[in-house]
Order: C-alpha cells, then structure tokens, then sequence
C-alpha cells in the first residue's frame, strides 16, 4: 500500500496527464502567457480529451498558451476574468460553442483559495452592485454589504513551477507565481511542471513557495519557450 | 489648452503621497509612474508584484515578469513577488492605499464604470472590481467626453457598473473634478479652460 506521496515523479507529459479523462474542470496557472504549463497544455491537445471546463485568469492569448485549447475544440466551458485581446476565445464565446463566466480576478483567485482551504463560500465585497452580484445571495455585516461566492474546486490543476525538489515543494519565478499555488491546492489531482527538478533538501524549508502537500505528479520540462506577449524596453543610456 | 495626457499624468503622480502604495490601472494610468520621484511610492501589479520598477532595458526583459497589462517590467530593491490570492488579499483588505484607473463613466456619486461598453466586445472585468472596491482611495483617469462628445462625467452611469461610491477624484483634460452626490466640484480647470466649456462637456452640474 502506498500513499498520495511517494513517488511523484513521470518520465514524460504524457505519463503525467494520462489520468485526465473528458468533462473534466481543469485548472491552469498563468496570467496571460507568463507562468503558463507549456508542455501540459500542449500535452493535453495531444491527450485527447474534450468537453473540458477550463479555469483560467485570460485562457490564452495571442493565438498562444491555452488558445490552443479553443483551437482544438476541446473546451464547453471557460471560467476567467480577462479575455481583451484573445480572438480565439471572442469568436467561440460570439458562436456559441464555448460558454464563458466572468468572474472578477481577485473573487475568481479567492474562489480556488477558498476551495483548497474547505471553505465552501465567503462574503467578498467586490462585484457588490453590479451584474457580477446578479444571482447572488447579499448579506450586511457591519454596515457594509457583500456577495456570497462559492468555492471552485477543480479535478486536476496544472501548474508550472520554477524549481521543484522530489517530494514537490515549489518555488516560482517573479510573476509566474500568479494563480499557480491557489490552483495547486484547489484541485483533486495537481500536476505540475518544473523547470528544475533537485534533491529534497536543497530548497530550504523557508524557502518553499508551496508545500509539496499540494502537489502529486511531478514532470522535469527543462526547456520553455516563455512566450512575450508585450515586449516593452527601456533604451539604454 | 487642455491638459495633455503628459499633464493629466504629472497632475495624478501629485495625488501619491509619499510613501504610499499605488495601483496604477492599464493604459493611460500606467504613464502616471513616470512622474513619480524615485523611491516615492511603491507600485502594486494585481499579478502579483510589489516594488514594480520601469520597463527593462533592451535585452534584459523576462518573460515571467511582468505588469498587469502583461508588458515587461523590473523590480526595484524592496521588491516582493506573491500569489493571486495574496495580492487581492492586499487590496481588498485595504492594504493598497490608492488606485489610479481608466474610466468611461464616472458618476456624481462616485460610481465608476470602466469594464464593458454597451453592446460592445465583452473584454471581461479582470481586477477592476477588486481594485475599486478594494483600495482605499480610487482616482479616476479619463477622458472628459467620448470621441462622438458624449458625456462621460454623469448624473448616473448608464454602462455597466465597476463599484458603486468610490470615486474621489477625476482627473480629465479638462480639469480635476471632485463627485459631490449631486454634481462635481471643480478643484481646478486646465490653462485656458473656461468654466462655460467644462459645464457643457459635463453631464451634472458643476459646482
């Protein structure tokens, strides 16, 4: 018998998504391009599973990331907050063949840390007045009111990470951190791809961004391309 | 003359407060931090930055980081990088002390719209709820009157609402506008921007 623990490690992407299986809601790290699973996502096209609902702060961008989902069809559903600049989900979202909730960001960040946390709601003030509270149970505390959310637990996360050690504690990379650690810890099944795989050990404890509790299967991606979306410079003196 | 955006951005970094923590809003708010004193203010990306420095000199830009609107930026000394979660904790706590954002519609009661035109392409709401219910202070950016000379300055906001009551500043080419409840104040009018010009680019009074 052996536990959720040992052995994390796959040899390939491959090995890492075959659990995944159709109508799943999977979860995937990343704002806009930046901190995004690269191999996963592209892995997943390859899987071959459909009718996914995809939870995702933009689902892609400029043709790249995870509109390569939208392309392949293999999604009913995109929860997100952001999709300014992503034609691949505006025209599936016009057409009718991908369904989209827009949640506001931080509400959509707090739904999965929620979720990771057994907590099955919360009282948010963001959205309060708006359509956002269209449907939605309100509550005054204090004088001041709030919109009940609901947690957003997924089936499987994919997350990328910048160093992983063999029991899967995570460190990211500046702004690749994003929505990576609340997804990890709001999914049945977290698969996450590093850019450096270490003994256990070499990260010190206070040093881990996300503890290796949260994390089950583990692949070693050591190349990326780390798309740019908006390559802004500074010319030098 | 009016005020340039140049202008409009120079008179905001005047609302910051030394040491102080700013969200800068995508577009033209994001000009404003080109005004600010180094070591000033420190600025918050909703994606997960605080200490936020200029964009990178060529050749040194990372893909992994980057501001809000997703363009390359640098961390300054001080700097800390954090998850999505923390980082709307930080505002919607009250630990971001002001938001500087874009604007379509400002109400005389402090409503801001400025995610969704009517009938216009859904871009989604991204941080702006979070961000205008949740900092402390909320100015906003804008300009005074849509391209076609519709009112953007308004008794009531008719395109879909951001948050309700948190406009404290409006800052246009025309001027810098306080919401009053009933109309807006006028803190100040840009060189050469007569009071009669204002009023009819308003729509509430002026006072």
């Amino acid at each position: 018998m052996s536990g959720r623990h040992k052995d994390k490690i796959v040899a390939s992407v491959a090995d890492a998504l075959a659990p995944l299986r159709d109508s799943m809601t999977i979860l995937v790290g990343g704002f806009g391009l930046s901190g995004n699973p690269e191999a996963l996502i592209c892995g997943v096209v390859e899987r071959g599973v459909r009718d996914l609902t995809l939870v995702s702060n933009n689902a892609g961008n400029l043709g790249k990331g995870l509109a390569q989902w939208l392309r392949a069809g293999i999604i009913k559903k995109v929860i997100c907050s952001y999709i300014g600049g992503n034609e691949d989900l505006h025209t599936r979202m016009a057409s009718g063949e991908v369904q989209v909730e827009i949640t506001p960001q931080g509400t959509l960040a707090e739904r999965m840390r929620a979720a990771g946390a057994g907590i099955p709601a919360f009282f948010t003030p963001t959205g309060v007045g708006t359509v956002v509270e269209e449907g939605k149970e309100t509550k005054e505390i204090d004088g001041r009111r709030y919109l009940m959310e609901r947690a957003l637990p997924g089936d499987v996360a994919l997350v990328r990470a910048h160093t992983a050690d063999r029991f899967g504690n995570l460190r990211f990379w500046r702004t690749g951190r994003n929505f990576n650690p609340v997804m990890a810890s709001a999914a049945r099944l977290t698969i996450v791809e590093c850019d450096h795989l270490v003994d256990n050990g070499r990260i010190d404890p206070d040093d881990v961004h996300l503890p290796g509790i949260f994390v089950h299967k583990l692949v070693h991606v050591p190349e990326h391309e780390n798309a740019f979306e908006y390559r802004t410079v500074r010319k030098r003196a | 003359m009016t005020f340039s955006t140049e202008d409009m951005a120079r008179r905001a970094a005047r609302e910051i407060p030394e040491g102080s923590i700013v969200n800068l809003g995508i577009g033209l708010p994001t000009q404003v931090a080109d005004y600010l004193p180094e070591g000033h203010a420190w600025l918050h990306s909703e994606n997960g930055l605080l200490g936020m420095g200029p964009f990178p000199f060529e050749g040194d830009e990372d893909p992994n980081l980057i501001n809000a609107g997703k363009q390359t930026v640098t961390v300054l000394p001080g700097a800390s990088t954090f998850d999505s979660a923390f980082s709307f904790a930080m505002i919607r706590g009250g630990h971001v002390d002001l938001a500087i954002l874009g604007a379509m519609q400002v109400s005389a009661g402090g409503d801001l719209a400025n995610w969704a035109v009517p009938g216009g392409k859904v871009m989604g709401i991204g941080g702006a709820m979070d961000l205008a219910s949740g900092c402390r202070r909320v100015i906003a950016m804008m300009q005074h009157t849509t391209k076609k000379g519709e009112h953007k300055l308004v008794q009531r906001c008719d395109y879909p609402l951001t948050a309700t009551r948190v406009v404290s500043l409006v800052i246009t080419e025309l001027g810098v506008f306080e919401p009053t409840g009933h109309g807006f104040k006028i803190i100040e009018l840009a060189i050469g921007v007569t009071r009669e010009q204002a009023e009819a680019a308003t729509g509430a009074p002026l006072t």
